[in-house]
This record gives structure tokens, sequence and C-alpha cells, in this order.
């Protein structure tokens, strides 16, 4: 019951509602009882506590009431309680980076997928095919020496040209006939360089874009005549299997090949040409091929894009048609002859190249200006 | 000039309790700490508790002798609000590499971790009411909190008169001043 009066009289004292003269003497209490100063100041404390705790209480109601207010008025949006649609926001703002992530693997996987499919899957057939001439960038240089070549002899009446493209050609007479591929000459003219890299001027006799074959006639003061060839061109057919051989310019140097006669008809069962197992490059087109004993027996064409190591070449009987048909139609290619006896025979591999390369020519195409 | 004296005009508001002014302040400033918090993982719960800590925080500030404003409200409550979340994150043990935000920030790190110490001061005062019991509890409130006179209360909880409800709630407050202090001193 004393606390209790102490503490009504301290409170009192506190908020000031003392009459003067009993401040008076409870100021003159605190001073003698060091336990009431105590109390006092504690309780002080205390009620500053007090008032601070309820300040508090009513900012946090406050806060509340203006809370919610604002989000019945629709000032603030806050997920569920107005629709399913802030629930999504939440959701998408909490998981958009993993979103992100995710669409980016699954984006790269399709990317891959896609790309895998369309570099196994079999592609149109017109495009499985690749003619092997070669394409004028890899020319240019080649060009650039050839003309600064051509400067150097004084060659006065060599035209100014534009290679198109590039190829192989041999000859099938040594009075200058060769014989390569049609879409080899994309151009109007041609050049012929011999593996010595002696360049003539070459004419164009006949192209037959059908069987995509063409003769050449070189048409060159320079050019020294062959009294013959060794090799024949072989009209009967070759037997699966067999071993065959082409040299060609898929670069400017001469380049040998060895295969076999995978096929004995061609791309999409062509039976004017033949499959061959062996690596040719652009270059390769209308170069000879040859078997073991040094017959031509076809002239390389094209090579499957899709797969490795096969390449079309035109049967050597096609070759004969050809002749006979132009000997038919122009009377001053009568003399023509084509050669029908091999000396290679018998004759080791490098020894019939030593021979055969001499025979074998770059056929450069070009645009007159 | 006139944004500023706007600015005082609202945190006088504040302080004085004004519902006018809590309603402006709050109007003004929740959307973008709403945005803040859910972009680092927070839900609307949490955006509605950090936000109302900033204000009090901000309450506290505008209250003391010493307050000038230095900074926009804007800024001061935004990064109030940051550096709450982002104590609340690393409580709740979550690596938080970066937090996402564009805002310009003050620092704030003294005020908030004054406002803490109050927060913590006022949970023992909470637990020592808490503990009181009924009718206790709600006689003390009554006069402390709501301050309500003592005819009324005695009316209101049912006592003959105001003297008993003055000798009830001085009994009372003896006992809370013990659970108060018992807690108190051991914070201290």
């Amino acid at each position: 019951m004393e606390d209790i009066l102490l503490l009504e009289a301290i409170e009192r004292y506190l908020s000031g509602t003392m009459l003067p003269a009993e401040k008076e003497y409870f100021e003159q209490l605190r001073k003698n009882t060091p336990e009431i100063d105590q109390m006092v100041v504690e309780h002080k404390l205390f009620l500053q506590q007090m008032d601070q705790f309820s300040e508090r209480r009513n900012l946090r109601n406050a806060l509340h009431e203006v809370h919610n207010d604002l989000v019945s008025k629709g000032d603030i949006y806050e997920g569920g309680e107005i629709s399913t649609k802030g629930r999504v926001v939440q959701l998408w703002n909490k998981y958009r980076r993993v979103t992100a992530i995710a669409a980016c693997i699954a984006g790269i996987t399709a990317l891959l997928i896609s790309g895998l499919f369309t570099y196994f899957s079999p592609a149109a057939n017109k495009s499985s095919i690749e003619q092997l001439t070669r394409k004028v960038s890899t020319l240019e240089n080649a060009q650039k020496a050839l003309n600064s070549e051509i400067k150097n002899k004084q060659h006065v009446n060599i035209p100014k040209e534009e290679f198109k493209s590039a190829g192989t050609g041999f000859l099938i007479d040594g009075k200058g006939y060769i014989v390569t591929n049609a879409h080899v000459l994309t151009g109007t003219g041609a050049v012929v360089v011999s593996n010595k890299g002696d360049q003539y001027d070459a004419k164009i006799i006949n192209i037959d874009q059908i069987h995509d074959l063409a003769i050449l006639k070189i048409d060159d003061s320079d050019y020294k005549p062959f009294s013959y060839l060794p090799y024949s061109i072989k009209k009967s057919g070759v037997d699966l299997g067999e071993e065959l051989f082409t040299l060609g310019y898929p670069r400017d140097e001469i380049v040998y090949n060895m295969g076999y006669l995978s096929a004995e008809s061609g791309y999409d069962g062509d039976t004017s040409s033949c499959q061959i197992s062996l690596s040719a490059n652009p270059g390769n087109s209308g170069g000879p091929v040859f078997n073991k004993n040094g017959e031509i027996v076809g002239v390389l064409s094209a090579k499957q894009t899709q797969a490795e190591g096969v390449v079309f070449a035109i049967k050597a009987k096609g070759l004969y048609k050809m002749v006979d048909d132009l000997k038919q139609s122009d009377t001053s290619l009568q003399k023509m002859k084509m050669p029908s006896s091999t000396s290679l025979k018998g004759m080791n591999r490098i020894d019939q190249i030593k021979e055969l390369q001499n025979y074998v020519f770059i056929i450069k195409a070009y645009n007159q200006k | 000039m006139k944004p500023e004296i706007n600015e005082q005009l609202l945190l006088k508001g504040l302080v004085n309790n004004d519902s006018k002014a809590i309603d402006t302040i709050y109007k003004d400033n929740f959307n973008m700490v709403q945005a803040f918090i859910l972009n680092n993982n927070g839900t609307y719960d949490d955006a509605r508790d950090i936000f109302q800590e900033a204000m009090i925080t901000l309450y506290e500030k505008a209250k003391s002798e010493s307050f000038v404003l230095t900074s926009q409200i804007k800024t001061y409550v935004y990064s109030v609000c940051r550096r709450l979340w982002l104590k609340r994150l690393q409580q709740m043990g979550r690596y938080v590499p970066q937090l996402e935000g564009f805002e310009e920030t003050i620092a704030v790190e003294d005020d908030v971790e004054i406002h803490e110490k109050k927060n913590a001061d006022f949970a023992i005062m909470e637990r020592a009411l808490g503990s009181l019991g009924e009718p206790c509890k709600s006689l003390i409130e009554a006069y402390y909190i709501h301050k309500k006179g003592m005819a009324d209360i005695a009316e209101e909880f049912g006592y003959t008169n105001a003297d008993n409800a003055k000798n009830q709630k001085y009994k009372c407050l003896v006992r809370l001043k013990k659970l108060f202090f018992s807690q108190y001193n051991i914070g201290e």
C-alpha cells in the first residue's frame, strides 16, 4: 500500500501536478532518501519508454490504416487480394532470372538440333553434285603471276582477260586437240597451261552441254605438236573394282590421285558415266581417268557433295561419239585422229605419270574484255 | 525551392501524426519500394513490412531535434528500405550478390541501427505487457497508451469509482515495471 502511495506521488511529481508546497517537501525527501531518488529516476525512464511505446504503436496503427486505405482505393497494388494477375507478376518477378536462363538453354539446344538436322539430313538432289571447277578467287594470284610472266616474254597479242574458272584437260590428238568438261568453259575463250608452265591460246571447237564435254584446239605458234600420244582412249567399258588413277590441277601444280571403279553407272543411274571412288577437288574437272595400263577410260566431271570420295566420270565411249559427230559436221576436223595404242603397259606408275603429265593441261576460261 | 518546402511540411505533418501527410508520403513512395522488394526475392508482405519500418525510421529522424533534411524523402526512404532488406536477407541466410535497384542511395546505417535498438526496447515492453495478463494489460493500455481519464476507465472496466481503478492501475504498474526492468537491465 505504501509503495502504491509513493508511486502515485512520483507520478504526480513527474507530471507536474503537485502543489508547490507538496513539491518542495517531495524534493527534500528525494534529496535525503537515495532510494526514493532512484525510484523517481527509474520511473521517469519507464514513463519515457511507455510514451515512446504508445507513440510507436499509434504510428503503426496509422500506417496500417493508410496502407489498407490505399489498397482499397487502388493506389497500391497487392497481389492476390485483387486478382490472380498479381500472383503471376510476383511469380514472374521471382523467377524471371531462372526463366531467362532456361530460355537461353532451350534456344541454344533448338539451334543445335536444327543445325545437326540440316547437317546430316540428305539435301535436295540438285545440290548434291558439285562440279569440280575451281573458283576465280583461287586463281587471282596465278593470273597475276602469269600476266607478269607473259609480259616478260613480250607476248604482245595476249588479250586482256578475266579468268572465270579453271579445270583440267588432256590431249586427244598431238596436233593440239584437248578434251575437257563443258562446264569448265564458262567464258568466251580459253588458255591452256602445260605442266611446265607454258601458256598457249586455245580455240573452242565444240561444246556439248548435254554430255558435259568440250574440245579445244591449241592455236598458238609457240606450240610444238606431239607426233604421237603414249596413251590410247579405251572404247570398251571398265570392270567394277578396277584400279584407276587421275591427273589434274586442283592447284597450279599437277596432282595425282588413285582409286577404283565403284559403280558402272553414274549419278542417278546415268549410264554414260560411271562412279569412281577417289578423292577429287575443284579443279579436277575434265581430267583424264586412266586404268593401270595408262589407257584413258573416262573424263572426271563431278563429285557427290555429301559423300567423301564419290566422284563421277564420263565414259570414254562418249568421247568417240562426240568426235565422230564432229568429223561428220566439220570437214576441217577430218584429219583429227584419236590415239589407239598405249605404250605405257607394264610400266610402273611413277614412270607412267612422268610420261603422262606432259599431256595434261590446266584449262582457264576467260571473258574477253 | 517549392518541392523542398513541401517536403518539410510533409515531415512536420508526419511528426504531428497528421494522417493526410502520412497518406501523401505513403502514396508517393510505396510503389517504388514495393517494386524494389519484389525484384529482389521479396513478397508483398515483405514490402509492406519494410516500407512501414522505413516510415517509422523517417518519423523518428524527423522528430529528433537535430534533424536536418539533407536529401529528398524518396531517397531517404529508399536507402533505409534497401539497408533493411539487405539485413533481412542476410538474416534469412540468403546469399545476396547484388541488390537490384536503380535509385541513388545515401548513408543511413546509423539511423537504421538506432531504429533497431528502439525496436528491441519496444519488444521488451510488448513482452512485459503481454505477460501481465488481463485486466492489467488493458487497464495500463487505456491509461498510458490511449491516455484515457481515470473516471472513464472506471466506467469502462466496471470499477465502482475512479479511486479504486487508480489503485488497481498502480498495482498493475508495479508489476509491469518489475517485468520490464528485469528484461531491460539484461538487455543493457
